[in-house]
């Protein structure tokens, strides 16, 4: 297959400097109790209030962070919660990364749905009543490249109100056709924030490239995205100090483009094929719930993504609590919706609920199920 | 007494106009009872095909919709909502909400003047959603609006009437309807807001953050009413420092 690669855009932007430099004064270790009630106290954090709340001072504070996370959650988004489904459409990688099923190297069973799949495969989503879907795919413009991602669009459009894309990270204009196509919104991870690792882990592959990942969302929203998504794979590195970053690359982007619907994911590093024994590390539940009640008292308006990667009662919980977005009926391997799975998946999951089933918990919690929140326009 | 709401030749007798944004649908119904409310908002980027429910089918008949344009970013995408709402046959009344900064969520009156003009003009009854600026509200007065509904303080903050002293402006300089749209946390502070002369207040995050809610609903429904009261009955003034003596400057004077 023959896909031209085109050189790497550079756009103006201080926010990897303006993210650099408060991301490497943070010590995590220096915050205490004090500085944790204050920054409870506060309406609006401060940069130093929200690395408090990310510290180890503030894990015996996490009940009365979670009263507050609450309230804000319930005053920003009511009792709404958003429902969508992601669709691996492909799982061929370029990269060779040491914490990814997808890695180049791993010899799992690669796929690529075509055309008349892909649709199969929405139609059978769309019957279950969702109607926001994000596509995915490993990152290989060899193999899955924007063309190919643009048809893909262009069929969800039909069956879906809101498209979004969680692929490599593109040029504005690649973005802009896409959004073309009828894409609303780009996520992109930073995987971690600490350069030494990312260079570490990113053995080799255009994955590599650090500042051109960072600004992914900036070229995303130039583009026209209406929205983007931050986050650091947690347990990846040192995680408050990536949950930290990913909070400024947030928070400083929203400064620069305050049209842009934001929205923050937490995954922890999860075992894949061939490699069972990887997990988060350090990054625990009451860390992970720490993590996503920083963020929502951080930028109390965000919204935040609960992954199947978590087990049931953990999202039940978290939902309301700081999360407004959750994945329902969830295959990742490629295909499996419609048809059997083609391709192999990226990681393990631990809740492979229905929407139906994810729709009944949600309002037995007295929560309301958002399956549409866009008008294509 | 008869003390009718006239917005775009619709009459109301309540005073309480509903957003629904934040509520579990049951709980939209049972709010609408409780707080005697005849109009309620409809985000229409929620209302739309999809999905296994529908808000209509949890807002009772009788119940005038007022869809709004959440989710536009400028005149245009406002202007293509409205034009949604129409069609899908929520009927005239449009609020028009423009929101280019999802993070306070604060409204853009230059595209709220423009997206007011085009769809006044379209025969829509519009309500634009608003900064109390005494400029821009002339303006969409003058673009046809049928109300003009100014925050109160930043949307779903809950703070009450940050911006009291000009929408006091509003009340006295706009000959149409003023709704407090945002903010309003309390039932007291709607009520403030009824006793300074607005024509009725909207609420939606206070009554859905409620411990009960459908008890809130009827709380905000009795301060609406006492404030509206109050305003018609004109309240006594309030003296700034001191009990006064009745001509303590002037009373030397012998004829």
């Amino acid at each position: 297959m023959r896909c031209e690669t085109p050189e790497r855009e550079a756009i103006p932007s201080d926010i990897l400097d303006k993210t650099r430099a408060l991301a490497r004064a943070y010590d995590p270790a220096a915050c205490t109790a004090a500085d944790v009630r204050n920054a409870l106290g506060r309406d609006t954090l401060t940069f130093y209030d929200y690395g408090a709340l990310l510290s180890p001072a503030a894990e015996p504070f996490l009940e009365e962070t979670a009263r507050r996370a609450r309230a804000e959650t319930r005053r920003q988004f009511g009792t709404s919660v958003s429902l969508f489904t992601p669709l691996y459409i492909a799982n061929y990688c370029d990269n060779l990364c040491a914490y990814c099923g997808f890695q180049r190297d791993n010899p799992i069973a690669r796929a690529r749905l075509t055309p008349e799949e892909i649709e199969a495969e929405l139609r059978a989503i769309a019957q279950t009543g969702l109607r926001e879907i994000l596509l995915l795919t490993g990152e290989s413009r060899r193999h899955s490249d924007p063309g190919y991602i643009g048809a893909a669009v262009r069929l969800a459009k039909r069956y879906f109100s809101a498209v979004g894309l969680e692929i490599y990270p593109l040029n504005t204009d690649e973005y802009a056709r896409l959004r073309q196509d009828g894409a609303d919104f780009v996520s992109v991870y930073q995987e971690t924030y600490d350069e030494e690792l990312y260079e570490k882990v990113h053995v080799s592959g255009p994955k590599r490239a650090f500042s051109y990942r960072f600004h992914a969302q900036e070229r995303a929203v130039l583009g026209g995205m209406r929205g983007v998504s931050f986050g650091a794979l947690l347990g990846l590195g040192d995680f408050r100090r990536d949950a930290f970053a990913a909070g400024l690359h947030a928070f400083f982007f929203q400064q620069k483009y305050p049209r842009a619907e934001i929205s923050f994911s937490v995954p922890r590093i999860r075992a894949y094929a061939n490699n069972a024994a990887l997990g988060p590390r350090d990054v625990g539940e009451r860390q992970l719930l720490q993590v996503m009640l920083a963020y929502r008292l951080f930028m109390p308006f965000a919204a935040i993504t609960i992954s199947t990667r978590e087990r049931p009662g953990f999202r039940d919980h978290a939902v309301g609590l700081a999360a407004t977005r959750i994945s329902a009926g969830v295959s990742v391997g490629v295909g499996g919706h419609g048809a059997e799975q083609k391709g192999e998946a990226q990681f393990e999951i631990s809740d492979g609920r229905s929407v139906a089933h994810i729709h009944e918990m949600l309002l037995s919690r007295g929560l309301q199920p958002v399956y549409t929140d866009y008008i294509a326009l | 007494m008869n003390d009718t709401l006239n917005i775009g030749g619709r009459e109301f007798q309540s005073r309480f106009i509903l957003g629904s944004g934040k509520f579990s649908l049951e709980m939209t119904r049972l709010v609408i009872e409780n707080g005697g409310v005849e109009m309620a908002t409809l985000a229409l980027r929620r209302a739309g095909a999809g999905g296994k429910e529908n808000i209509l089918d949890y807002i009772p008949k009788g119940v005038t919709l007022l869809p709004n344009t959440s989710g536009a970013r400028d005149a245009r995408e406002a202007v293509r909502i409205a034009r949604l709402a129409r069609e899908l046959g929520c009927g005239d009344f449009i609020k028009i909400e423009v929101i280019p900064d999802t993070k306070y969520l604060l409204p853009d009156n230059g595209e709220t003047i423009k997206a007011t003009e085009i769809l006044a003009k379209e025969g829509f009854i519009v309500m634009p959603y608003m900064h109390p600026d005494l400029i821009a509200a002339r303006r969409m007065a003058d673009a046809g609006a049928a109300a003009i509904m100014p925050l109160g303080a930043p949307i779903g903050s809950n703070k009450g009437l940050l911006t009291r002293d000009f929408i006091k402006i509003l009340v006295g300089e706009i000959d149409l309807p003023i709704i407090v749209d945002a903010g309003i946390g309390r039932p007291s502070q709607a009520c403030e807001a009824m006793e300074l002369g607005v024509a009725a207040v909207m609420a939606n995050t206070a009554v859905a953050t409620a411990g009960d809610a459908g008890l809130m609903a009827s709380a905000f429904k009795l301060a609406i009413e006492a404030g509206r009261r109050a305003w018609l009955a004109g309240p006594g003034r309030v003296l700034a420092y001191a009990a006064e003596a009745s001509s303590p400057l002037t009373g030397f004077l012998e004829d």
